[in-house]
């Protein structure tokens, strides 16, 4: 297990002795689902040996990193009260063409095919961003839109053909499985990735001004917060993770074609919210969608071993959401009341 | 309010535009696109409408009070799953078909419950249940597909009226647009609907259990998609779990192409029936050039982006318009 202690990060928030309590509630949020894994992990494990072999942890730490770092987008555009739900569209688009790309040119090394997955990314966060930023619509219903519209690109350019994995060169797949010190390349830019984001949110000007903007806009705009600007930044780096987890994706499966990472915007939406990310943005740390990331993958892996049918991840993704999302209103309704009655004292 | 004959006036110039493009696209068609104008490819233009526009009927109320149901088309092929296990199990049609609309509502229910009694945003919600309804029908059916129906219903769903290009569910179809437009526009419920839209605590105010009356739409929702779930089924002799994929999309496209806003309190449902038309004018006529489903998916998303952002980028215009105009006039 790989679970990282860092402590959690939490939002400054506007009452400051409210600080404790959001502290608390991520840090109960945090330890839940560090609890969840325990058991899952343990009751798996006593049913099935095999499922703390050295491949099938490799498999869950590869399967979280490439959610881990769509997870990581995702929680920073939660945070300033959008959502982004094109991110499945976008790392397929990655995919599709940075598998293009190696295919028709082995010789080119492996951080080529990194940054043209950013690249791509970067384009298609940047496309939403201006969406959002400037036709001053609900960024659920723009990402609705390119969601779908991303995903009839692949196919369009796609035509029905796959890549396949021996059409690849073999530094490139090598980069989807091998390690370095240990652990595998995916997990350590997953890491890298991880570390960046959370040291930026909690300690940059930049990501304080992200949770400050999700709080409430209207305030963040007379505190003189570029909240235009931001929002653009936000799904400007939620793309380019998009599409760098594509190169992680193709690097890892080998096998592309246009439906990859069709419907993964759910299980990269469940991951925020299962770790704590809020809906209404203003809260969440990406520390808690890695776990929520790690979390789903290990669900999922469990759920093969105990030989049970497929089909119930998905259903268990969306009763997650909904648990997720519950528990947030629980505690914010609380937190209301003891706010309230300690005002009340004064 | 001065501004309210004015914006009934915009409402109707918008549906009015949407009427507009949709006959355009019907004439450009007709010229361009081979097989377009016959009365065949009319039939099937409506019989690939009908789920669209169902759904889109109990969605206009929906967004127009300000919320969103995004799992319409998970609650579509769960029923679909279901209606083809009952089947399987031996159950006679004219038993599984009710069960199948009420399992629909069900599903709206629980939306409906945690929207209205939790208080939770609807858009989470419903990208909840949409995994959750969608992850259950593979439950109950796995990949598989059911395919036995009688053919005395399947051949109804898919038959015309009188051997001409007018396809028997149409009817149904019409009533039930009637139904929800005279609810929406000519009663209580309608002006309750508007008013949660516009305001939601001035409508508490005014004595409208917005709660409730959001609870029941969900519930309708569910169970107009369980329906349309029975009759995707029908028309395809096919019961599969991933009946409808993507469907929300097209229906929410739809719903705003027809000038519904998304900030809720706007819209009218006949714009909304012009805009299912248009879009489903467009795919039809995308689909006889060859073109797939998936790359139709560029098509619809763009569609929906447009039309979220044209009232927008009209409103903006108007307002520059006017400052001008009140710049320009000297002060008497």
């Amino acid at each position: 297990m790989t679970v990282t202690k860092e402590a959690a990060v939490t939002s400054q928030p506007t009452v400051h002795s409210g600080r404790s309590w959001t502290a608390n509630v991520l840090k109960a949020r945090e330890s839940g689902i560090v609890l969840a894994l325990i058991v899952l992990v343990a009751f798996t494990a006593t049913q099935n040996s095999r499922f703390l072999s050295g491949q099938s942890i490799r498999d869950i730490l590869l399967g979280t990193a490439i959610l881990a770092v769509l997870a990581v987008g995702q929680a920073i555009v939660m945070i300033t009260r959008n959502i982004d739900l094109s991110v499945g569209s976008v790392l397929g688009l990655s995919a599709f063409a940075v598998g293009t790309l190696m295919k028709d040119h082995p010789g080119l090394p492996v951080i080529a095919a990194v940054l043209v997955g950013l690249v791509f990314g970067a384009v298609c966060g940047l496309v939403n961003g201006a969406l959002v930023r400037f036709g001053q619509v609900p960024a659920l219903v723009v990402t609705l839109g390119t969601l779908y519209a991303y995903r009839g690109v692949s196919y369009f350019w796609a035509g029905g053909q796959q890549i396949n994995a021996d059409k690849l060169p073999a530094s490139f797949l090598d980069f989807g499985t091998a390690s370095v010190l240990g652990l595998p390349w995916l997990v350590l830019i997953a890491l890298l990735v991880l570390v960046v984001a959370g040291i930026v949110l909690r300690s940059y000007r930049a990501g304080r001004e992200l949770y400050a903007m999700g709080s409430s806009p209207q305030a963040a705009q007379l505190a003189g917060i570029r909240v235009g600007r931001n929002t653009s930044a936000a799904f400007l780096v939620s793309g380019a993770l998009a599409g760098l987890a594509g190169v992680l994706f193709a690097a890892r499966f080998g096998t592309v074609d246009a439906a990859a990472g069709t419907g993964y915007e759910l299980n990269v939406v469940a991951a925020a919210v299962v770790g704590g990310v809020a809906v209404f943005g203003g809260s969440g740390s990406v520390w808690g969608a890695g776990l929520g990331a790690l979390l789903l993958t290990v669900i999922g892996s469990a759920l093969a071993v105990l030989d049970i049918n497929q089909f119930w991840q998905q259903a268990i993704v969306g009763a997650l959401i909904l648990l997720a999302i519950g528990a947030d209103r629980l505690v914010a309704v609380r937190v209301a009341k003891a706010l309230k009655k300690r005002d009340s004292h004064v | 309010m001065s501004d309210r004959g004015n914006r009934l006036g915009r409402l109707l110039s918008w549906d009015a535009a949407v009427v507009l493009v949709t006959v355009l696209v019907l004439i450009v068609a007709s010229g361009a696109v081979e097989n377009f104008g016959t009365s065949r490819n009319f039939t099937f233009l409506l019989l690939d409408l009908l789920p669209i526009a169902l759904v889109a009927l109990p969605m206009t109320f929906i967004i127009v009070t300000g919320e969103i149901d995004l799992s319409v088309a998970s609650t579509l092929g769960l029923t679909s799953a279901v209606m083809g296990s009952l089947w399987n199990a031996g159950l006679p049609i004219e038993t599984i078909i009710p069960l199948c609309i009420a399992l629909g509502a069900v599903l709206g229910a629980l939306n409906g419950f945690f929207v209205t009694v939790l208080k939770l945003p609807s858009l989470a919600v419903t990208i909840g249940t949409l995994a959750l309804y969608r992850g259950l029908a593979f439950v109950v059916l796995g990949d598989s597909a059911v395919a036995d129906f009688p053919r005395v219903y399947t051949s109804w769903v898919t038959g015309t009226i009188g051997d001409g290009p007018i396809p028997n569910v149409l009817i149904p179809l019409i009533v039930a647009a009637l139904i929800f437009g005279v609810v929406l526009h000519a009663t209580p419920i309608g002006r309750g609907v508007f008013a949660a839209g516009a305001g939601e605590q001035a409508a508490r105010f005014a004595g409208i259990r917005t709660g409730r009356l959001k609870f029941w739409l969900y519930v309708v929702s569910g169970a107009v998609a369980g329906l349309a779930g029975v009759l995707w089924t029908l028309r395809y002799s096919s019961a599969r779990a991933d009946n409808g994929f993507g469907l929300e999309l097209a229906v929410v496209a739809a719903v705003l192409l027809g000038g519904v806003s998304i900030f809720g309190g706007k819209g009218t449902l006949p714009g909304v029936l012009a805009g299912v038309v248009l879009l489903a004018t467009l795919q039809n006529a995308l689909r006889l050039q060859d073109v797939s489903n998936e790359a139709l998916n560029i098509v619809t998303g763009v569609l929906l982006i447009v039309s979220v952002l044209l009232p927008n980028i009209v409103t903006s215009a108007r307002t520059a318009v006017r400052r001008r105009r009140q710049l320009a006039t000297p002060e008497r």
